[in-house]
C-alpha cells in the first residue's frame, strides 16, 4: 500500500527525518511510536507531501508520489489539535473534502451523515466546531479525514489531548473501526500503551529513523538496542557480566540469595505495583524493580537482586 | 468610590473638550441665527459644488481602500507566515509611516515630482494605511493554525481553493475591520488632500476648513454634520467587525505558524514583496531627505540655515526654528494630559463589563476627524467660554486624539494580568490600594508609556485641529511646513524639506523609544 524508502527531511539546519523505511500494507495499522521531537510529525506530513523531501522516495502501490500535490494524495490526515475550519460547522468540515472531490451535493450530504454516524455523532451536523468537547472534536476530525475514503489514513497523536478514561475508550473504539473499515493506517504517538494497543506493528522512531519495528509483543519483549530498551521503561546494565543488557523491572525479584547487593533509594506506587530503584553497591548504577506481590522493601533498605533469565536481553554494542 | 473616579476623569475631560464643541456645531449647523433652519444642511446635499465635494470623499476613499489592501496583503502574509531574519525589524520599520505627519508624507510626494495629483493622493494613502492592514490582518494570520489550510489540502483542495475557502474566510474580520478603518482615515484624509489636492479637489474635512477660515460657519457646521453622521455610521460597522474577530481568533494554536524560507518560490515572494514595499514606503521619505540638502548649488544645510531667518513676507511669519520648540512643548504637554485621563480610561475600560461602551466613546475624536475637533474648539471656546487665545487649546486637541492609543495599547496589558498575581499579593497581605501599586501599576505601565510614545509622535504630526486653533504667532512644524509649500520659491520649498526632515527624525526618535519598551507585540491599533 505504502512504502517509503530512505526518506529525510530537512527542517531548518538539521535532518527531522533521517534516511527512514518503513511500509503500510493493505488493512494494516502500523504505529510510530517515538518522544516528542523525533520527526514523528514531520514522518506523516512528508507523505502527505506537506513537507518537501530532501531525499528518499514515498510510493503509494509501487507509484512514486513525488510531484503529486497533497491534494491529489487521496490520504486521509488527522491532525494534532484537530485543526478543525472554526468558521464551519460539524458538517460543514466533514463534507469539505467531498465538495473539494466534486461529489454531487446529495451524496455530498448522505456521506457526510453516514460517516458522523460512524463516529457516533449523529444529530450534531449544525453544531458549532467551537462548542464541542475535545472528545467530540476529536470524532469530528476522525470523521473529517474518513469522509472522502481515503486508501490511507494517518492519525498524529489523536488521543493526545484527551483525559485518561477517554482516552482507553477512544483506543478501543478506534481499533473496532479500523478493523471495521478494513483501511491501512499509519498513526503516530508517544504512548507505548496506545501504540501497543492499536498497531499491528510498532515503529520505535528516535532522531528521525527507525531503531525498531515489529508487532507490539516482539518490540516489548524484544527491544533492539539501547534506546527502545529505555524508552519502553526497561533497564539497561552492565552489572550482570553479560554485556550491556536491557533488564525488564519485572523480571528483577527481591530475595535473600540474589547475585546483585544494592539500597533501596526511591519507592513509588503504581496502580498494581510497586517501582523500587535500587543503587547497586560499589557502581553508579540504579535499577528499577517491579513488585507485585508483596510488601516492598522501604527506602534506604539494604536489598538483593535476583534475575529472571526470560526478561533479559542482550543489546549490541 | 476609586472605580467612580476612573471614570469620571475620562468623561468629564471628553464631555468637555469633545461633546461640548461637537454640540455647539451641531447647534450653529441647525439654529444659524438662533432658531431652526435645515437650508445650510440640506445644502450638502441639493448644491452641486458641495455634493461633488462629498462624492470626491467617498470615492477616493474607496479607491485608496481598495489599493491599500492590494499593496498590504500580500506584506501581511510575508510578514505572518515567513520566518527570515530581520522580520520584527521590518514589522517594527512598516509602523513607521502610519505615525508619520500628514504634511511631511504631502510634501514627500510634491518632493517626488508629484504635483497636486488624484494619483498622488491615492499613493500617499496607501503609503499611510498599509501599517494598519499589515498589523490587523498580519495579526490575526500569524495566530491561524497553518494545519487548517493543510488539512484542507490533505483533503482534495488545491492552493487556490485553500485561499478561497479556508484563508480568507479565517480572516474576513480583521480584512474587513481593517478596511473600515482605513476608508474611515482616507474619508477624513486632511493634511494629504489640502497639500497635494490642488484647488478642484476637496473632501468634507479639506471643505469644512474652507468654508471656516471664509467665515461661512453655518456651511462648516452643515458639512460638519454630514461629516459626523458619515464618521459615526462607519465606525459602528467597524466597532461590530472588531467584535466578530475576537470570536474567530479562539483557536489559537500553541505551535509556530511561520515557516523558514524554503526554495526559489518563497526567495523570489519575500524579495518582491518586501522590495515592493521598500520602494512605496522607502522613495519618499529618501528624497525628502535628500531634497532638504540639496541647494542646487551643492548639498549641504543651507535649507536648514534658513530655518531660523526665514521670514517670506508675512509679518505673521515667525523664523520656522521656534516652531520645532512650539511642537516639543505641545507634544510633552499633549502626552501627559493623555496619559492622565487616558490611565484611568484604561484601567475603567479594561476592569469593567461596560468599559467598551467608554473605548468606542474615546475613540470617537479620533474618528469623527480632528478637524472637527479644531473647528469645534474654535467656536465653542469663543466668549463666554473664552480659550481661544490660550495656547492649551493645542496640547488639548492633540491629547484627545492621543487617548485612544493610550487606551487601545494599554487594555491588553492590564487584562492580561493574571488575576492569580493579585490573589496571591492579597494572601501574602496586600491591601487592594497596595495590590494595585505593587501589582497592577508596574505591569501596565509599559503599556501605558508605549501608549505616551504614541500620543507624543501624533501630537508631533498633527494638523487637522492645529490649522485651526494654533495662534498664528505660535506654530507648530506642520503648520510652518503646510505655510512653507503655499510659499513660491525654491528657497521656501526647500526649508519646507528642511522642516519635514526634522519632523520625521523627531517621530522616528519617539518610535524608537517606543520600540525598545515594547519586547513583544502589544495590541493593535
Amino acid at each position: 500500500m505504502l512504502e517509503v524508502r530512505g526518506l529525510s527531511v530537512r527542517y531548518d539546519d538539521s535532518l527531522a527525518v533521517d534516511g527512514l523505511d518503513l511500509s503500510v500494507a493493505d488493512r494494516e495499522v502500523v504505529c510510530v511510536l517515538g518522544p516528542s521531537g523525533s520527526g514523528k510529525t514531520t514522518l506523516l506530513r512528508a507523505i502527505a507531501g506537506l513537507e518537501p523531501i530532501a531525499a528518499g522516495v514515498v510510493l503509494r502501490d509501487g507509484a512514486d508520489l513525488a510531484g503529486v500535490p497533497p491534494h491529489r494524495r487521496g490520504l486521509g490526515f488527522m491532525f494534532q489539535e484537530h485543526a478543525l475550519f472554526p468558521h464551519r460547522d460539524v458538517i460543514g468540515n466533514v463534507a469539505f473534502g467531498l465538495r473539494m472531490h466534486r461529489l454531487p451535493r446529495d451524496q455530498v450530504a448522505a456521506r457526510a451523515r453516514e460517516v458522523l454516524a460512524l463516529v457516533g455523532l449523529d444529530g450534531f451536523e449544525r453544531r458549532s466546531v467551537r462548542e464541542l468537547s475535545g472528545g467530540e472534536r476529536q470524532r469530528v476530525a476522525l470523521a473529517r479525514a474518513l469522509a472522502p475514503e481515503p486508501s490511507l489514513l494517518m492519525l498524529d497523536e489523536p488521543l493526545g489531548a484527551l483525559d485518561r478514561a477517554l482516552r482507553d475508550d477512544l483506543a478501543r473504539e478506534l481499533r473496532h473501526l479500523f478493523e471495521r473499515l478494513g483501511i491501512a493506517v499509519l498513526l503516530v504517538t508517544h504512548d507505548h500503551d496506545e501504540a501497543f494497543a492499536l498497531g499491528d506493528r510498532v515503529a520505535v522512531v528516535h532522531d528521525g529513523h527507525i531503531e525498531q519495528i515489529g508487532t507490539p509483543v516482539d518490540v516489548w519483549r524484544q527491544p533492539a538496542t539501547e534506546f527502545v530498551a529505555r524508552f519502553l521503561g526497561w533497564n539497561v546494565t552492565d552489572a550482570l557480566g553479560a554485556g550491556r543488557t536491557a533488564v525488564r523491572p519485572d523480571a528483577l525479584r527481591v530475595t535473600a540469595h540474589g547475585q546483585l547487593a544494592g539500597r533501596v533509594v526511591e519507592r513509588t506506587f503504581h496502580r498494581d505495583h510497586f517501582l523500587i530503584r535500587v543503587a547497586l553497591s560499589g557502581r553508579d548504577e540504579t535499577l528499577d524493580v517491579a513488585i507485585h506481590d508483596t510488601e516492598p522493601p522501604t527506602i534506604g533498605e539494604t536489598v538483593r537482586l535476583a534475575v529472571d533469565p526470560e526478561g533479559l536481553v542482550p543489546l549490541p554494542r | 468610590m476609586r472605580r467612580l473616579a476612573l471614570w469620571a476623569i475620562p468623561v468629564a475631560f471628553l464631555g468637555f473638550f469633545f461633546v461640548y464643541p461637537v454640540v455647539t456645531i451641531i447647534g450653529r449647523g441647525l439654529w444659524p441665527g438662533g432658531h431652526l433652519d435645515l437650508s445650510p444642511v440640506a445644502d450638502v446635499v441639493t448644491n452641486p459644488s458641495l455634493r461633488s465635494v462629498l462624492w470626491f470623499t467617498v470615492w477616493q476613499a474607496a479607491v485608496s481602500t481598495v489599493l491599500t489592501l492590494l499593496v498590504a496583503l500580500p506584506t501581511a502574509f510575508v510578514l505572518a507566515r515567513l520566518r527570515f531574519r530581520g522580520r520584527s525589524l521590518v514589522r517594527a520599520l512598516m509602523t513607521v509611516p502610519f505615525v508619520l505627519p500628514t504634511v511631511v508624507v504631502a510634501s514627500s510626494f510634491r518632493a517626488l515630482g508629484f504635483d497636486t495629483s488624484i494619483v498622488a493622493i491615492l499613493l500617499a494613502h496607501v503609503f499611510f494605511n498599509v501599517a494598519v492592514v499589515v498589523r490587523t490582518v498580519g495579526g490575526l494570520w500569524s495566530h491561524l493554525d497553518p494545519r487548517q489550510e493543510d488539512a484542507a489540502r490533505v483533503l482534495g483542495a488545491n492552493r487556490l481553493r485553500v485561499f478561497t475557502s479556508i484563508t480568507i474566510p479565517a480572516l474576513r474580520p480583521a480584512i474587513l475591520a481593517a478596511a473600515s478603518i482605513v476608508y474611515l482615515f482616507c474619508f477624513t484624509s486632511f493634511g494629504v488632500i489640502l497639500i497635494l489636492g490642488g484647488s478642484g479637489r476637496a473632501t468634507l474635512e479639506t471643505e469644512i476648513f474652507r468654508q471656516a477660515t471664509q467665515l461661512n460657519l453655518p456651511t462648516a457646521a452643515a458639512l460638519s454634520i454630514a461629516q459626523l453622521l458619515a464618521t459615526v455610521a462607519m465606525l459602528v460597522v467597524a466597532g461590530r467587525l472588531q467584535g466578530r474577530r475576537d470570536v474567530a481568533m479562539d483557536l489559537q494554536p500553541a505551535i509556530e505558524t511561520a515557516r523558514p524560507i524554503r526554495g526559489r518560490g518563497d526567495r523570489a515572494l519575500l524579495i518582491g514583496v518586501l522590495g515592493s514595499a521598500a520602494v512605496l514606503l522607502g522613495t519618499p521619505i529618501a528624497v525628502l531627505i535628500v531634497r532638504s540638502f540639496d541647494t542646487g548649488t551643492g548639498f549641504g544645510f543651507g535649507f536648514y540655515r534658513a530655518l531660523s531667518s526665514l521670514r517670506a513676507d508675512s509679518v505673521l511669519f515667525v523664523p520656522p526654528v521656534e516652531a520645532i520648540g512650539n511642537s516639543l512643548l505641545y507634544a510633552t504637554a499633549a502626552t501627559v494630559l493623555a496619559l492622565l485621563v487616558g490611565g484611568p480610561a484604561a484601567f475603567a475600560v479594561a476592569r469593567s463589563r461596560r468599559g467598551g461602551t467608554l473605548d468606542v466613546v474615546l475613540a470617537l475624536p479620533l474618528g469623527v476627524s480632528a478637524v472637527m475637533v479644531g473647528f469645534g474648539f474654535l467656536i465653542a471656546f469663543d466668549p463666554p467660554v473664552d480659550l481661544r487665545s490660550s495656547w492649551v487649546l493645542v496640547p488639548i486637541a492633540h491629547a484627545l486624539v492621543g487617548i485612544p492609543f493610550v487606551v487601545r495599547i494599554a487594555v491588553p496589558v492590564i487584562r492580561s494580568i493574571d488575576p492569580r498575581l493579585r490573589e496571591a499579593a492579597a494572601v501574602l497581605g496586600a491591601s487592594p490600594r497596595t495590590i494595585w501599586r505593587e501589582v497592577d501599576l508596574p505591569v501596565a505601565a509599559r503599556g501605558l508609556m508605549v501608549g505616551a510614545g504614541f500620543a507624543f509622535a501624533i501630537s508631533l504630526g498633527e494638523f487637522g485641529a492645529t490649522a485651526f486653533i494654533a495662534r498664528p504667532d505660535r506654530p507648530t512644524l506642520p503648520v510652518v511646513v503646510f505655510r512653507l509649500l503655499g510659499q513660491p520659491g525654491a528657497q521656501n520649498f526647500g526649508a519646507a524639506m528642511a522642516a519635514s526632515t526634522i519632523l520625521v527624525v523627531l517621530t522616528v526618535a519617539a518610535m524608537l523609544g517606543i520600540e525598545r519598551l515594547r519586547a513583544s507585540e502589544l495590541g493593535a491599533f
